[in-house]
């Protein structure tokens, strides 16, 4: 077994670092052991005692993804890809939706489920697109999630999807007792759903109702599971973990749209980097009426809303 | 390829440079003009000499007799924005002909803001890559510039309702 290094250590030097890496060891030279005990298989034993993501060293990262792919083969019975991109160095990502330009169509909700890998049975969606009067204005209270017209937009109403906020002074994060889920550099709100608990005090706290939890064991159709995926965004998750909109970490830290960028009939959703004075976004802040949601709640999202009327 | 200035420059110069494929990576339009099949070219009815040129504002009785213009005010018809001499272009207010595939130039004659939205990427859609190359759309790929206003869509069903999901089935608890 070998232990975590330090910086200056030579090669080959193994060194006890800290309680936590000498229990670590201690657990997984048990490992066998604890497979014949507990009649766990081995990657049942090693997915238990796998350390939070941003501790994983790169080989430990692609044993972790080589297991994980593993038994969403044998879940899925499909080869999945399971990607690891870092941030792009210097890029915010930011995103903005045209209230004013939004017909209520939902195409971003299943397009996000599809791209994704939600749950089908049961049912999680990470856009909710919520119908409000036009007399009201933005008022929650009156918000209809559940509207089923023939045809929309329907007259006097108009539609505002809510997705994560990717919060740049995110509740969500401060709440987990357990450190499983984080801000990027390029500021994704992410989770490692091998580190979380399942105490939801994420979605408690999450004022934007962005974070779904898995109640039951995801059901997704084999055919339709989405094999280009990332370890933390996209990839199949387990019965009892918190999920939420990652923006598309798997296709935007590749240089692609979200999928509900590129799904939207009405182009209402922009996206782009907030450090690059000549993004899409940049122009829309500077440019446009842009309102926050929630704002008093000093949340700072990354995700604007406007009317480009 | 109707971008920022700066675009234009930037291709201008590559082209000078004789670096065009290197250095410019223009949008891409997507798909062609929404044109009925079988219209184009215009000029194989619209020659000029079995079909005489008629500058009378009138109701169309013989053909195109689908269209109904809901544009603008009621004294707009077709050869406002259509050439009564190359009916395979469109002309703009100066006279300017322009092609069907960058009509935009004719609707940012009146709607200018949009049409400085749209070069910017923020009016209508666009698609590819945000830090790269992405396709774009024309106006009337979304707006049919005959009635521009936006077709309304059939929404997709909506989510579950927390009681709908049954116990048991994969469902909660």
């Amino acid at each position: 077994m070998k232990y975590r290094l330090g910086k200056h250590e030579p090669a080959g030097t193994q060194v006890v670092r800290s309680r936590r890496t000498f229990l670590g060891a201690a657990a997984a030279a048990m490992a066998g052991a604890m497979a014949t005990l507990t009649g766990c298989d081995r990657n049942g034993v090693e997915a238990f005692l796998q350390h939070n993501f941003r501790e994983l060293s790169k080989d430990e990262i692609k044993q972790v993804i080589a297991r994980l792919e593993q038994e969403a083969k044998q879940k899925y019975g499909r080869e999945i890809h399971i990607g690891n991109e870092p941030p792009i160095q210097g890029v915010l990502f930011g995103y903005a939706l045209d209230l004013s330009r939004c017909i209520g169509c939902r195409r971003c909700a299943k397009a996000c489920v599809k791209e994704n890998n939600q749950t089908r049975e049961p049912q999680i969606e990470w856009i909710r697109v919520l119908q409000m009067d036009k007399e009201d204005g933005v008022d929650i209270t009156h918000a209809d999630p559940y509207y089923d017209p023939e045809l929309v937009p329907q007259e006097g109403h108009f539609y505002m999807p809510v997705q994560c906020h990717q919060c740049r002074n995110a509740p969500c994060t401060k709440v987990c007792p357990v450190g499983a889920t984080w801000q990027e550099p390029d500021g994704m709100v992410v989770v490692d759903y091998n580190w979380c608990i399942g105490c939801r005090y994420c979605m408690a706290a999450c004022p934007y109702g962005a974070r779904r939890f898995n109640w039951g064991e995801p059901g997704i159709p084999a055919a339709e599971l989405n094999p280009v995926t990332h370890y933390l965004g996209n990839r199949p998750r387990p019965k009892g973990v918190v999920e939420k909109c990652t923006f598309c970490i798997q296709r935007v830290r590749k240089g692609l749209y979200p999928a509900c960028v590129e799904i939207c009939p009405t182009g209402s959703r922009k996206f782009g980097n907030l450090a690059d004075p000549a993004s899409e976004i940049r122009y829309i802040l500077e440019h446009k009426r842009v309102f926050i949601f929630k704002e008093e709640l000093n949340t700072r999202p990354k995700f604007f809303y406007f009317y480009g009327v | 390829m109707g971008f920022s200035t700066f675009d234009r420059l930037r291709l201008s110069l590559a082209f000078l440079l004789g670096l065009a494929p290197a250095l410019a990576a223009p949008d891409i339009q997507v798909p062609p003009p929404p044109i009925t099949d079988g219209l184009f070219p215009c000029t194989a009815c619209h020659d000029g000499k079995t079909m005489k040129l008629n500058l009378v504002r009138r109701e169309l009785k013989d053909m195109h007799t689908d269209i109904e213009l809901k544009h603008g005010p009621a004294s707009r018809w077709c050869l406002d924005c259509h050439d009564p001499l190359d009916r395979d272009r469109l002309h703009l207010a100066s006279g300017q002909k322009v092609e069907f595939t960058v009509s935009y130039e004719l609707c940012g004659q009146c709607h200018g803001e949009k049409l400085r939205d749209w070069e910017a990427g923020v009016h209508g859609k666009r698609t590819g890559s945000w830090n790269g190359q992405k396709q774009y759309l024309l106006c009337v790929n979304c707006h049919n510039p005959h009635q521009p206003h936006f077709a309304p869509l059939k929404p997709m069903p909506p989510p579950v309702r927390p009681g709908a999901t049954v116990a048991g089935k994969g469902g909660a608890l």
